[in-house]
């Protein structure tokens, strides 16, 4: 007997599963990386946390501060290319549609090469600073700049591998259900990217060069 | 950009080196030999009995859900042990090292310890409890019942289950060998800044407390988004929210914690890292590092994580008292808004463990006032407890009795836990053993609540149940112990006894040290009635086995499968009708009907992947603590080689026909029948671990 009014006749109740239906994998597994994607949400909202904390004047110990170095237009250029690298992925999912493989792999490559700039930026940027004699361990305040930025690069990165794999089972494999999942699911992980950087590139950068 | 660092490093070994292996320590070194001389023994008997193939083929690369669980249980009872032996070891050294007269051994001026190797003892215990015992215990509890009780064949993701047993297991191996190569950290399970940075604890402890507690994160992350999504995504036809057994509730607000807290405590250990292994100064005393910042990180998880693991013993208490009360679970709807509301709070209060910081009143009262609502939906709880067991038909057996304990233990803790949360109390017992009392309250609610659920559920993995007698034994003395331990602690704290002291100043607190050490001598025999209640149950299993409602009064799903449970779970899933379906199936005398006919069914395959992987992982932990980059950098392209290779693979399942699934289950009602005819008159025999959960299928091909 449960608590509350038995409605189910049990004499007519259904007791077991008689039409057999099966789990819709794609979506179970989109869910899952959702669930995945709400994690790494908190990871870089915890970094950005640490930053708030460590971007007061005292953080940077009398050292440099984003306001000396950073340089708008050329992080605008990488927001440029990180976009650019979505909408070409969203090509590419715009093909799948309609089951154009030659379309998906080309959308693919042209969001991989877009991705690569966005990073060669990146390294060249740090490298430069690297040069200028600013690094992590230059103060509090440029350890949360530079873990922050290259927790994100990181990320990147991954997604670059990650593209390039997808790149390789499409073509091996063609549209399977477990190549859909896995597109569907990077698609994701790019758009939360492309979306934190929009984060990192007011709060960090644009935010670090006024102040 | 590499840190310099106090101490030898060299481009093959990093930092290891001869010197690092506590030979010559008196107590590690005879544990070590008895280690090494456990483990051939241990290595013989399996390749004496011809057990390898079993091994691997049955349990190392399984991904059954339940033979999963039953592997984290494992686990975690053997971190409990270890973790109890740390107990032992700390009470000892303060029952000793009392005032300037105590005498000292090995080295130590006063007891048996050095205040660096104490350091450790307490630091290990910590961790190990709450991380590597309680975690795993819990998540194994999760992982066999939440699928079976939602109506499903296995998880969502049943390799990525594999993966996160093998990663903590891998968390658990690399605390464990810190003990005989290197040393652990030494300034607790919850380090403080910046004593914690390279220049103040130069050796490796604090990096073997970085990477084991990351490795855990990382495991539990991804348990919980596999429960998350099985009980979102799996739930049999018919079973809707409202009729979610309370503990898949339980289990369910316990994994949105874990989801959302663990990224914090990653991000924090993160940045411990860089400033240690990069130079960074996120939390140094100098150079624009903030300390506290790293208090307030940590128990951003830190709190959080409590109630993650105390709300899957709510759970577990929930399922006790109904089936031995006889009633249904009073108050369903407020129990799933309570666990519901404990989640969210638990997010707002992190500041009560550091109210001495110093944050003014505003800030103190708003997470005092914050801290005391988890009163209100944590006493909604209690009261339900409360009202199912009111007028029920109660039967006292031992599960009954560890969740009654729990009961006790949770008011204690929680009113404790009440006083603490007043800034006024709190600034005069902070840091005080009254904490660490409290504390103990509330992990023993858990502690109790496992207890009682091994002895609920253990007929339901393995067939047959635990003896009576001495599972009661062992509650008595378990509580006994309980009772001399922490009632002279509570006082201790009143009298202003700080916790962690490796030598006690006042020798007028001897007597109460004394009834402690009383106390857990106590607790020493009650793991050993442990120990005999596994060898009685096992000799007498063929006497008490049982067939699928192993109790007669439960009311959940997993009662309608058989016991052992087979490995497909359900040969044809339910179809749910009412929130306890199998009482309401009971009641209307309608719980024997059995499914028509039988399809065919498709269940994942085993993999030697994700123990693979837990192997690397454990290998990168390793070769990080060290500092041997070479290591690290293999171990880490191996991991993603694999992963790729594994996506390129995939796993296509397999099929199991109608047929055969009507084989093995008409098999296994014959066995039942057997049994309900011949109780007690003629054993049923049957191996004992070689038949549990696993029901052979006939084809040898695979
Ligand atoms: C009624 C709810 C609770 C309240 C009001 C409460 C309150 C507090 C407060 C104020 C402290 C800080 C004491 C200090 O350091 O000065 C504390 C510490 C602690 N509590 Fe609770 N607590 C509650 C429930 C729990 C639960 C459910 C658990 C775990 C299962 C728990 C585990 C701990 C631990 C582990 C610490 C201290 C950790 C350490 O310092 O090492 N508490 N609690
Ligand atoms: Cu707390």
């Amino acid at each position: 007997m449960s608590a509350h009014a038995s409605t189910v006749d049990p004499k007519k109740a259904e007791l077991w599963d008689t039409h057999h239906h099966s789990h819709d994998v794609i979506s179970t597994r989109t869910l899952g990386y959702f669930l995945y994607l709400l994690s790494d949400g908190m990871l870089f909202a915890t970094l950005f946390a640490a930053y708030g904390v460590l971007s007061y004047q005292h953080s940077y110990f009398g050292g440099p501060t984003p306001a000396e170095f950073v340089k708008p237009w050329y992080t605008f250029a990488q927001t440029i290319a990180l976009f650019l690298s979505v909408l070409a992925y969203g090509f590419g999912m715009n093909a799948l549609k309609h089951k154009n493989k030659s379309g998906l792999i080309n959308g693919m490559l042209a969001a991989f090469v877009l991705g690569v700039v966005f990073l060669v930026l990146d390294i060249h940027d740090m490298s430069h600073l690297y040069s200028m004699g600013i690094t992590i361990a230059s103060s509090g305040g440029m350890s949360a700049f530079m873990v922050l930025t290259q927790v994100h690069a990181t990320h990147i990165f991954f997604g670059l591998i990650w593209i390039l794999v997808m790149i390789a089972q499409v073509m091996t494999k063609g549209f399977t259900e477990e190549t859909v999942g896995r597109l569907l699911t990077l698609r994701m992980f790019w758009h939360l990217q492309a979306v934190i950087w929009v984060f990192v590139y007011i709060f960090v950068y644009l935010w670090g060069y006024i102040s | 950009m590499l840190v310099d660092l106090p101490g030898g490093w060299s481009p093959l070994l990093g930092r290891l080196a001869w010197s690092q292996i506590p030979y010559a320590n008196p107590i590690l070194a005879p544990l070590f030999v008895a280690v090494v001389i456990g483990a051939i023994i241990l290595l013989g008997l399996i390749t004496y009995y011809g057990k390898w193939t079993y091994l691997w083929k049955e349990w190392l690369t399984t991904v059954d859900h339940k033979k999963l669980g039953v592997m984290y249980i494992i686990i975690g009872l053997v971190m409990l042990f270890r973790g109890f032996i740390d107990g032992l070891m700390i009470r000892t050294q303060q029952v000793w090292a009392v005032g300037p007269h105590s005498t000292g051994v090995f080295g130590s001026l006063h007891g048996y310890l050095t205040p660096f190797h104490f350091g450790q003892v307490y630091s290990a215990h910590g961790l190990i409890m709450i991380l590597l015992a309680a975690t795993p215990l819990l998540v194994g509890f999760m992982n066999i019942i939440v699928p079976i009780q939602v109506g499903a064949r296995d998880m969502a993701y049943p390799y990525l289950n594999a993966l996160g047993l093998w990663i903590t297991a891998a968390a658990a191996a690399l605390i464990m060998i810190s003990l005989f190569v290197g040393d652990f950290a030494h300034n607790g399970w919850f380090e403080y800044a910046p004593i914690f940075e390279l220049q103040y604890s130069p050796g490796v402890g604090v990096d073997y407390w970085i990477w084991t507690l990351q490795l855990v994160a990382l495991g539990t992350t991804l348990g919980g988004i596999n429960i998350l999504a099985t009980v979102i995504k799996m739930r049999a036809p018919g079973m809707t929210w409202g009729k979610l057994p309370i503990f898949v509730w339980a289990s369910l607000s316990a994994n949105v914690i874990a989801l959302t807290s663990f990224p914090a405590l990653q991000v924090a250990l993160a940045l411990v890292a860089a400033d240690r292994y990069l130079g960074a100064h996120f939390f140094t005393a100098g150079m624009g590092g903030n300390l506290m910042l790293y208090t307030n990180l940590f128990w951003i998880w830190g709190h959080p994580e409590v109630y993650f693991v105390i709300l899957p013993a709510f759970g577990m208490m929930s399922e006790i008292f109904p089936t031995f009360s006889e009633k249904p679970l009073f108050g369903y709807i407020t129990m799933v808004l309570a666990s519901m509301a404990i989640a969210g709070v638990s997010w707002l209060v992190w500041l009560h463990h550091f109210f001495t910081m110093g944050a003014g009143p505003y800030v103190n009262t708003a997470f005092s006032v914050a801290t005391m609502l988890v009163g209100i939906p944590t006493g909604v709880k209690v009261f339900n407890w409360a009202f199912t067991m009111y007028r029920g038909r109660l039967t006292f057996n031992a599960a009954m009795l560890w969740a009654i304990g729990a009961l006790f233990l949770l008011l204690i803790g929680g009113m404790t836990g009440m006083m603490l949360a007043i800034p006024a109390i709190n600034y005069m017992v902070h840091n005080s053993v009254f904490v660490v009392a409290h504390f103990h309250s509330m992990l023993l609610v858990i502690v109790y609540a496992i207890f009682g659920s091994v002895l609920y559920w253990f007929p339901k993995v393995f067939g047959f149940k635990l003896d009576e007698f001495w599972a009661k034994t062992m509650f008595w003395l378990f509580s006994a112990g309980t009772a001399l331990v922490f009632v002279p602690m509570y006082m201790l704290g009143f009298m202003g006894m700080t916790r962690r002291l490796e030598y006690v100043f006042n020798t007028s607190w001897q007597s109460y040290l004394d009834v402690m050490e009383l106390g857990i001598v106590v607790y020493t025999l009650s793991v050993l009635a442990f120990f005999i209640l596994l060898y009685v149950s096992i000799r007498d299993h063929a006497k008490n086995r049982v067939g699928a409602d192993a109790w007669g009064t439960s009311r959940s799903l997993e009662w309608m499968t058989h016991s052992p449970v087979p490995f497909y779970n359900f040969a044809v899933l339910p179809h749910v009708n009412e929130r306890d379906e199998l009482a309401w199936r009971r009641q209307h005398g309608i719980d024997q009907v059995r499914p028509a006919h039988y399809d065919d069914i498709h269940m994942p395959n085993n993999t030697g992947v994700a123990i693979i992987m837990g192997g690397l992982t454990f290998v990168l932990g390793f070769a990080l603590t060290w500092r041997i980059w070479w290591l690290c950098i293999v171990s880490l392209l191996a991991i993603i080689l694999l992963m790729i290779i594994r996506s390129f693979k995939g796993d296509p399942g397999y099929i199991i026909t109608g047929a055969e699934l009507q084989r093995m289950e008409e098999e296994a009602y014959r066995r039942e029948a057997q049994i309900a005819d011949s109780h007690h008159s003629h054993p049923v025999s049957g191996g004992v671990v070689g038949n549990a959960m696993a029901y052979q299928r006939n084809d040898s091909s695979k």
